[in-house]
């Protein structure tokens, strides 16, 4: 049910019921590796195009999330995913796997929450039984889309992010165990004038910020309320950034607030720059990682804000800026 | 000049070239490929101005390997057939003293394709 | 709240972001590209020479053959994945080079080889390195139109 201006509150409780991450070779080599299920060291995963490749991670996850919720795909009423590349080409080839019924979404690098939200909205109102959500990004397919050829020698600025190989899975669904999900705010979409593709942090932190005092205005909750806040993928320029517009409208987050793009990574990593991005890394890092901080009792309550820039390859030359939006949604374990 | 002189000019002017695309690129919003641009035209406009052969002369590969060479060439074609043919030399002459470059990228990046793929 | 009143928060924003954003580092980006840049100038006229001296071309017809050895080293390193490495580190002093021109052509031909080698590979070939050709020839051609009309007159 709607709760404040922009936010559900999914009193049915829904739950995670079974995680699927799968990376490629920086991932697994980054802090976080030995937590994903599978980590691909072959860029091509078998395949000849990057393309068909991020097809195969996103089976994969999708594969594995609903074989950890103990299910089989038929009992998957519906699938919820996107992907960067253009017709979101990357979902629609796997949800032909599945067999399942298939609600595309897009919000760029926050489609992982955006399919998790309504993923869980479907699944609290008795619209779904069981929802498969699920993301992919692929460092190349994503470089060739919207930048450069993967071999071009274009020399990167420190402010640039590192597009993330994986895809995350999760199946949403009524239970007894797992990670609940309460709270999920959708955010607007927010433009403050950056231009610039290589600044996406700087693009992306006021649309955090907004979907973050809108989530604690609509919930009458505190960032106190939560033990860790974590943005998609500001990375370690944003990041900060967004902390400042939070402290300027009235909220200190404290040792709570981190990034998603920025545990992706060690930051001595070759060609990382300010940290990860891509929808894969809000998903894979959630899934693979915070959630499992809920179950293991170190968290009670998480909140994940997945931010987004929303230009096209062709929109920058355009001279157009970068609009933004972030999605947050609130996990939380059980005896709250 | 020749012998270790003009080896010495070479790294300091194609040097010196190089840090100029470093500044356009890191203080500009300008892109490899608006910088590139900006090179190619600026040899052509040396070139037009009489200032780009002596610059050869005395930087050797400095000078002739940057980009800015190639406008150079461009800019050479034309006017030796535009002093032969008239006006309509300008076009006709345009590729005529530089085909090695255009020639062997079209050449050897096609080759490439058959033989390697992108790495990621 | 952000969403309102956007127009006065963009220009504070964007001063913000101006100011909380590492700037790019040129001194270093800056000798990087003049060390590596010069050297590859060293290594052309190297090659210079030896078209020179051992296969008897002249000083001016040996800037062909050896504009066309550094297209193929360039070719060779992107063929096997090291140039854009080099290139990160080295900037400009890759591609202001020829080597940057080939290493353009190279990997669009390379990046594309997905789609077939003539909607792929010939289509995207000059993706990155077409703007060089058309200003290039487009500015011999005024420059060409400027001389002749002095010239005449």
């Amino acid at each position: 049910m709607l709760c404040g201006q922009q936010t559900w509150q999914f009193p049915s409780r829904p739950r995670v019921l079974g995680t699927g991450t799968i990376v490629g070779e920086k991932e697994g080599q980054g802090p976080l590796g030995d937590r994903f299920d599978l980590v691909v060291t072959d860029p091509y995963v078998g395949q000849n195009s990057f393309e068909k490749a991020e097809r195969k991670l996103m089976e994969e996850a999708q594969k594995t999330a609903v074989q950890k919720a103990g299910l089989t795909i038929e009992e998957i009423s519906m699938v919820i995913s996107g992907d960067l590349l253009a017709q979101n080409i990357t979902s629609h080839f796997a949800a032909r796997t599945q067999g399942r019924p298939l609600l595309n979404v897009f919000s760029a690098c926050a489609t992982s929450m955006q399919a998790v939200a309504i993923g869980a909205q479907l699944v609290d109102t008795g619209y779904a039984s069981n929802v498969l959500a699920a993301v992919s990004s692929h460092n190349s397919s994503a470089e060739r889309a919207f930048r450069y050829p993967t071999e071009y020698g274009a020399q990167k600025p420190p402010t640039a992010h590192c597009t993330v190989t994986g895809a995350g899975a999760v199946v949403i669904g009524k239970g007894s165990t797992g990670p609940v999900i309460t709270y999920a705010t959708l955010g607007k979409v927010i433009d403050l004038g950056i231009d610039n593709p290589w600044e996406m942090g700087a693009a992306m932190a006021p649309a955090a910020a907004d979907t973050l005092v809108r989530h604690f205005l609509d919930t009458g909750r505190k960032p106190q309320d939560y033990d860790l806040i974590a943005t998609g993928d500001l990375a370690r320029v944003g990041h900060p950034m967004a902390r400042h517009l939070l402290k300027e409208q009235g909220y200190e987050l404290g040792e709570r607030f981190t990034d998603c793009g920025i545990l992706m990574y060690d930051e001595t990593q070759s060609e990382v720059f300010s940290g990860g991005s891509g929808p894969a890394c809000a998903a894979c890092v959630t899934f693979g990682y915070l959630l499992l901080g809920l179950m293991e009792k170190r968290y009670r309550r998480i909140l994940v804000v997945a931010t987004g820039a929303l230009l096209s390859p062709v929109s920058s030359q355009q001279k157009d800026t970068i609009p933004c939006i972030a999605h947050a949604v609130a996990f939380e374990r059980d005896g709250e | 000049m020749h012998g270790f002189t003009m080896y010495i000019m070479a790294f300091l002017v194609g040097g010196f070239i190089c840090f100029i695309g470093q500044l356009l690129m890191d203080l500009t919003k300008l892109t490899p490929a608006h910088v590139m641009t900006i090179l190619v035209v600026a040899g052509a406009i040396l070139d037009g101005l009489g200032l780009y052969d002596p610059l050869i002369k005395i930087a050797g590969a400095g000078a002739t390997v940057p980009i800015t060479s190639f406008g150079n060439s461009l800019v050479h074609g034309a006017l030796i057939e535009s002093q032969r043919d008239g006006i309509i030399g300008i076009i006709t002459g345009i590729f005529e003293v530089t085909s090695a470059g255009i020639s062997a990228a079209i050449v050897f990046g096609f080759l490439a394709s058959l033989v390697f793929r992108a790495r990621g | 709240m952000l969403s309102a009143k956007l127009g006065v928060d963009q220009r504070h924003y964007k001063a913000y972001a101006k100011s909380a954003q590492p700037p790019r580092p040129w001194g270093k980006n800056g000798l990087r590209a003049f060390i590596v840049g010069g050297a590859v100038c060293v290594i052309g006229q190297g090659v210079q020479d030896v078209f020179v001296h051992v296969f008897h071309f002249s000083e001016k017809t040996a800037g062909n053959p050896t504009v066309a050895v550094l297209i193929i080293l360039s070719v060779l390193l992107t063929g096997f994945g090291v140039y854009d490495v080099f290139a990160q580190w080295a900037g400009a002093g890759s591609a202001v080079p020829v080597t940057g021109f080939a290493n353009a052509v190279a990997s669009a031909a390379l990046e594309h080889k997905s789609e077939g080698y003539v909607v792929g590979v010939g289509s995207n070939m000059f993706k990155v390195a077409g703007p060089v050709v058309v200003f290039g020839v487009v500015s011999a051609f005024v420059v060409g139109l400027i001389r002749y009309m002095f010239h005449v007159t």
